[in-house]
Formats: C-alpha cells, sequence, structure tokens
C-alpha cells in the first residue's frame, strides 16, 4: 500500500468524471437548439475551425452564425456563470464554516438587484447600463455588509457578517421594492432579470464576465488548503500560524469579485452556489481541494444542461434558467443526501 | 533551545479578570503543570501563551517577543493542544495531522512530499498510524487525542502547550497520552506546560507545579510544595487525603465524607498526608 495514500487530493477518477461530464453537456449544448441543425454538420462546423483542419459542413452561413454567435456565447456563458457561482459558494460554506452559506449570503443578490432595478427603470431593460449597474449594487452591498459587521462585531467575526449581510439585504430589497413600486410598468422586466436568464447574450457578455470569473476561480483556486485550516475553527487557525479574518477578507472579495460579474450578466441565477458544492461534498470528500476544483466543474457542467433544458422543454418558449436550476437542483440535492453518509457534522 | 517565559499577563473578558497578573517561565526540556479549580484561569493563561486572546503582558519564546515574532513564526515555535479541539467529522486523520505543517507554509504553498512524511511520521510517533485514513468523526476519545497529539507533533514545535489533554479519556488513555508527551519531552527537550486536572497524575508527571486560583499564581514548586491541604482547600473545599504511593509517589484521593462528619462547602480542608 502507498503510504500516503490517505493523503491523496481530488482524484483523477473524480477530476476525470467531472471534465467528461462538463464536455459532454457542453456537446449537447452545441447540438441541439431551437433550430434544428444535423448534428454531423454542426460537428463539422467546428472542427473546421481547427488550426490546419478543412471540413465542409455544409451549413448555410446563417446556420453557420447560430452556432458561432448564438448557441457557443451561451454555452461559454454559462459555463462560467456556473463555475463562478459554484466555487463561490463552496468558498463561502468554507470561510463562515456553515452549510447555509451561499454566494449571495453577504448582500450580493440584494445590492445587484436594486442596482439593476434602478438601471432598467432609468434605462430601459436593454440598457448597457444594467449589467454595470448590478454590478456595483453587488460589490456596494458586501462592502456595506464588512463596513457594518466591522462596527457591529470586534474583528468582523463570521457570525457577525453574516448577520450584518443579513441587514444589508433587508435594506436593499426593501429600497428595491419601492423603486419598483413606483415604477410597476418595469416589474416585468425586473422580474424576468430576478430570474435568471442567458437568452440575450452574445461574445460581449462573455467578454465581460471572463475577466472576473478568471480571476475570482483562479483567487479561490489558491485559496483551499487554507480553507481545509479554517474547518478547524479560527482560533485554532490562529495557532497554526493563520489568520482567520484575513483570509475571510481575501476569499470574500475573491467570490464577490466573480459573483457580482455572474448576477450583471446572468441575473440572479439561485441554487448552483448552494447545491453544487454539496452534492460535491457528499460524493467525494470534505476537504477543500476536492470540493473546489470540482465544484468548479461541476457548477459550469450543472448550469450548461440546466440551460439546455430551459431552451429546449417548451422551445421555441424559455423557461427561465433559475426555475430550472430550482426545480432539477432540489430533488437531485434530496437524493444526494439520502444516498450518502457523509455528513456535516462530527 | 527555545523556552516560553511570560511576565505580567492579564485576560480579561468584558471587563471581568480571567488572568490577574501571571508571570510564569518554562525552560526547554521542562514540565510544567498548571493546577487550579474550574474558572481560575488556566485555559486564559495558555490562550494568552498561544495569542489566541487579546492579553496585557510580554509573552516570550526563545527569548524573542511573540509580537515581534509574528502569527507564523510565532506558531513554528508553539504549538497548543486545545481542551475541545474543532474536529471536522469528515476529515480523515492524516488531513487533520496535516494541518500541522501549516506555520512552515507560505500563504499560496502546498503542502510537500516532506510535510505528508512528517504528518505520517507524526501519526506513527503516537501509534496512529493505522488511523491515517479514518475519517475523525469515527475515531474513539483516546483516538481522537492521540490523531490531535499528532498534529501539534507534526508542527514540531519547541513549545508544546496542553489544556486538558486527558480530560474525557479513561485512566489507561489518560497515562497513555502522559506517557507519549513525556516520550517526545524527553526526545526533542520540548517545554511542555500543561493544565491538568487530575492532581496526581500532576505530581507525578510534572517536574513543577504552577496553582492558579482567580487567575493568580498561588504556589509553585514541586509536588509536596504545593500540593498542602491549605491549597487544596482552594479546590471547592475539596475532601481529599494525601496518600504515599509505593514509590514514595504523592497520591491526592478523594474520600467521601462519613455520615455524622462535619458537612458542607470549605469544612473539609482538613486533608492531612497519612503516612
Amino acid at each position: 500500500m502507498n503510504p500516503e495514500k490517505p493523503l491523496r487530493r481530488v482524484g483523477p477518477t473524480g477530476l476525470a468524471v467531472a471534465l467528461g461530464l462538463l464536455i459532454a453537456v457542453l456537446v449537447g449544448g452545441v447540438l441541439v437548439g431551437a433550430v434544428g441543425l444535423a448534428p454531423g454538420r454542426v460537428l463539422a462546423e467546428l472542427v473546421d475551425r481547427l488550426p490546419w483542419v478543412s471540413v465542409d459542413s455544409g451549413l448555410s452561413r446563417q446556420e453557420a452564425a447560430i452556432i458561432w454567435d448564438l448557441r457557443l456565447p451561451r454555452l461559454v456563458l454559462a459555463a462560467l456563470v456556473g463555475a463562478t457561482l459554484a466555487a463561490a459558494g463552496a468558498a463561502y460554506q468554507g470561510v463562515f464554516r456553515n452549510p447555509l452559506a451561499d454566494p449571495y449570503l453577504l448582500g450580493v443578490a440584494a445590492g445587484a438587484g436594486l442596482g439593476a432595478t434602478l438601471g432598467i427603470v432609468s434605462a430601459g431593460a436593454a440598457s448597457p447600463i444594467v449589467p454595470g449597474a448590478a454590478f456595483a449594487g453587488a460589490v456596494g452591498a458586501v462592502l456595506l455588509t464588512y463596513a457594518l459587521g466591522g462596527v457591529a462585531g470586534g474583528g468582523r467575526a463570521g457570525t457577525t457578517l453574516i448577520l450584518a449581510g443579513v441587514a444589508v439585504a433587508a435594506f436593499f430589497t426593501a429600497v428595491q421594492t419601492f423603486v419598483q413600486q413606483r415604477h410597476a410598468d418595469t416589474v416585468r422586466e425586473v422580474y424576468s432579470w430576478i430570474l435568471g436568464r442567458l437568452s440575450t447574450v452574445g461574445w460581449t457578455e462573455v467578454g465581460l464576465l471572463a475577466p472576473y470569473a478568471v480571476v475570482s476561480v483562479v483567487l479561490l483556486l489558491l485559496h483551499r488548503r487554507l480553507l481545509d485550516v479554517l474547518a478547524v475553527g479560527e482560533e485554532e487557525a490562529e495557532t497554526l500560524g493563520v489568520g482567520a479574518a484575513r483570509v475571510r477578507l481575501v476569499v470574500v472579495l475573491a467570490a464577490t469579485l466573480g459573483t457580482a460579474g455572474a448576477v450583471a450578466v446572468g441575473g440572479l441565477i439561485g441554487f448552483v452556489g448552494l447545491v453544487v458544492p454539496h452534492a460535491v461534498r457528499l460524493l467525494a470528500g470534505t476537504s477543500y481541494r476536492v470540493i473546489l476544483p470540482l465544484s468548479v466543474l461541476g457548477g459550469a457542467a450543472f448550469l450548461v444542461a440546466a440551460d439546455l433544458g430551459a431552451r429546449t422543454i417548451l422551445a421555441p418558449a424559455e423557461i427561465p434558467i433559475g426555475v430550472i436550476t430550482a426545480f432539477v437542483g432540489g430533488p437531485f440535492f434530496a437524493v444526494v443526501l439520502r444516498t450518502s453518509r457523509r455528513g456535516w457534522g462530527p | 533551545m527555545t523556552g516560553i517565559s511570560a511576565r505580567g499577563i492579564e485576560v480579561r473578558y468584558n471587563g471581568r479578570p480571567a488572568v490577574a497578573g501571571v508571570d510564569l517561565e518554562v525552560a526547554p526540556g521542562e514540565w510544567v503543570v498548571l493546577v487550579g479549580p474550574n474558572g481560575s484561569g488556566k485555559t486564559s493563561l495558555l490562550r494568552a501563551l498561544a495569542g489566541t486572546v487579546a492579553a496585557v503582558g510580554e509573552v516570550e519564546i526563545g527569548g524573542r517577543s511573540r509580537g515581534i515574532l509574528g502569527r507564523r513564526r510565532a506558531a513554528r515555535l508553539v504549538a497548543l493542544v486545545p481542551q475541545d479541539p474543532v474536529l471536522p467529522g469528515g476529515m480523515t486523520a492524516a488531513e487533520y495531522v496535516l494541518l500541522g505543517r501549516t506555520p512552515h507554509l507560505g500563504y499560496w504553498a502546498a503542502e510537500g512530499a516532506a510535510d505528508r512524511r512528517m504528518a505520517l511520521a507524526a501519526l506513527e510517533r503516537l501509534d496512529a498510524a493505522s488511523l491515517a485514513g479514518r475519517p475523525l468523526g469515527a475515531l474513539s476519545g483516546g483516538e481522537r487525542q492521540r490523531v490531535v497529539l499528532a498534529r501539534a507533533v507534526a508542527q514540531d514545535s519547541a513549545v508544546l502547550l496542553l489544556d486538558e489533554p486527558t480530560a474525557s479519556l479513561d485512566i489507561g488513555h489518560q497515562q497513555q497520552v502522559l506517557d507519549l508527551v513525556e516520550g517526545l519531552r524527553q526526545e526533542r527537550s520540548i517545554a511542555v506546560l500543561g493544565a491538568l486536572h487530575d492532581l496526581t497524575l500532576a505530581a507525578q508527571y510534572a517536574d513543577r507545579l504552577v496553582l492558579l486560583a482567580r487567575g493568580r499564581v498561588v504556589a509553585e514548586g514541586p509536588a509536596a510544595a504545593v500540593l498542602t491541604p491549605e491549597h487544596l482547600s482552594l479546590f471547592s473545599g475539596a475532601r481529599v487525603v494525601l496518600l504515599s504511593g509505593p514509590g514514595g509517589e504523592l497520591v491526592v484521593a478523594p474520600r467521601r465524607e462519613a455520615p455524622g462528619e462535619e458537612r458542607g462547602w470549605g469544612a473539609s480542608a482538613r486533608a492531612g498526608a497519612e503516612e
């Protein structure tokens, strides 16, 4: 027996399964759509773009545009949003040692909601300022939570921050409801934004999110060992030479950047940040060295699959992706919870 | 060689003093045991030395101030085994012990093969190698305590602080844990400062006892000088007899009051050495 076996981290099997899943849903996502294109031709069209390969797909220019300008950016965006939200959720659960933590814990959702509502009310749902306003609202809400948590309790302890987040979220939601009431004509747009949407995106949105998503996910992945240290609590982490408050600040900032970017382009897609890390934890183990990388891949695969459902189940109509993630994620999570013996408690 | 010394340590919780001006020194290779009734400030003193609670006073590790050393370098020199460690149920023993290598790693660094070897060697040193792959949630009390000690061993510190390391263990496991600490102390001449409730074990393992009451040092020195009837009355008016074991070692034996004897808290400071 290999003596280091108990210390092996992400098994190659786990990574291969997650990666295989992601590739499978990505291929499925590009093949299936509202417009029926022959799968063989779609694949040929993709292969044709590889360097030094030339295949004639036989697709018209318009059909090729459906693949390159509609399906692919949407797939890439779904993958980026899913990966970011799942990584942020896993990291939040780690720094707050709280199974209920999700990326929206410290007021990101309420802040983004208020920002987006203000943007939609003042400039219309299609305006390019809406994502920017949502992003600013999300980051602003978390900064306010940190400021409030610092004033309220010494050392910005985890629980104090969570409670400050509750207060900030309640306040922002109240303001958002008020603004919405004053502009009843925009209720529909605001509501559709809140339920999440990936339907109107192109490469521009991918370009907007990608830098935030990449920086956020990479930073969070780099903290996976320290998240394991925090699992023994703040005081013991201190005796191991780790400043819990500082790690939490860096992780929260990284998660906030990514989450704010994701909600700015995709709306408030719920459930991904909560369910994906838990499913990974239950299936693959409780170390963040396993949970974080697998959540990134699993979150991307989950949201690509959910989006595939959102645009095909009632085609040509679309179901809001937030409905799909909750509708599928809830029962799936219940099954994982029942069939697994690994839990949070001791 | 690195010992630890403290001068004028004061710890307050919401203004209420828990430690009220304690001076203490533990030399390299020395084993000092803190004794005292519940609430006498043993845990707070250990936390102050470990730097996990705000304290007034000066702590020096190997002659250098803790404040100047900083959190990470101090953690390389001082390991704390807390009274009630947090044990994430799904984490394996080996993963947990590997956390002991944390102060030796940079912020972004990952453990290397040498760190993994040290973690497994620490488990082996505590006769816990077979527990490596087991989740912490599935360990018994004695196994758990050995794994927690193994984490401190992997930390490879010069000073070991132990807060009630034998609480909740049966008497055999209590001795086993203390023997392991004694072995480490001899091997690596580490300075050991531990709080113990069991006065007999304290008397037998310590080079020196420090008796705390109400946050102050009441007595200090060899067991026979500290465990006197007068001092033992500080323990909530305990009724005990001081006996001498077959090897001349001190035994503090609790004694139930017989019917008709004088009753009441604090009325039983009449413990006396019976030879």
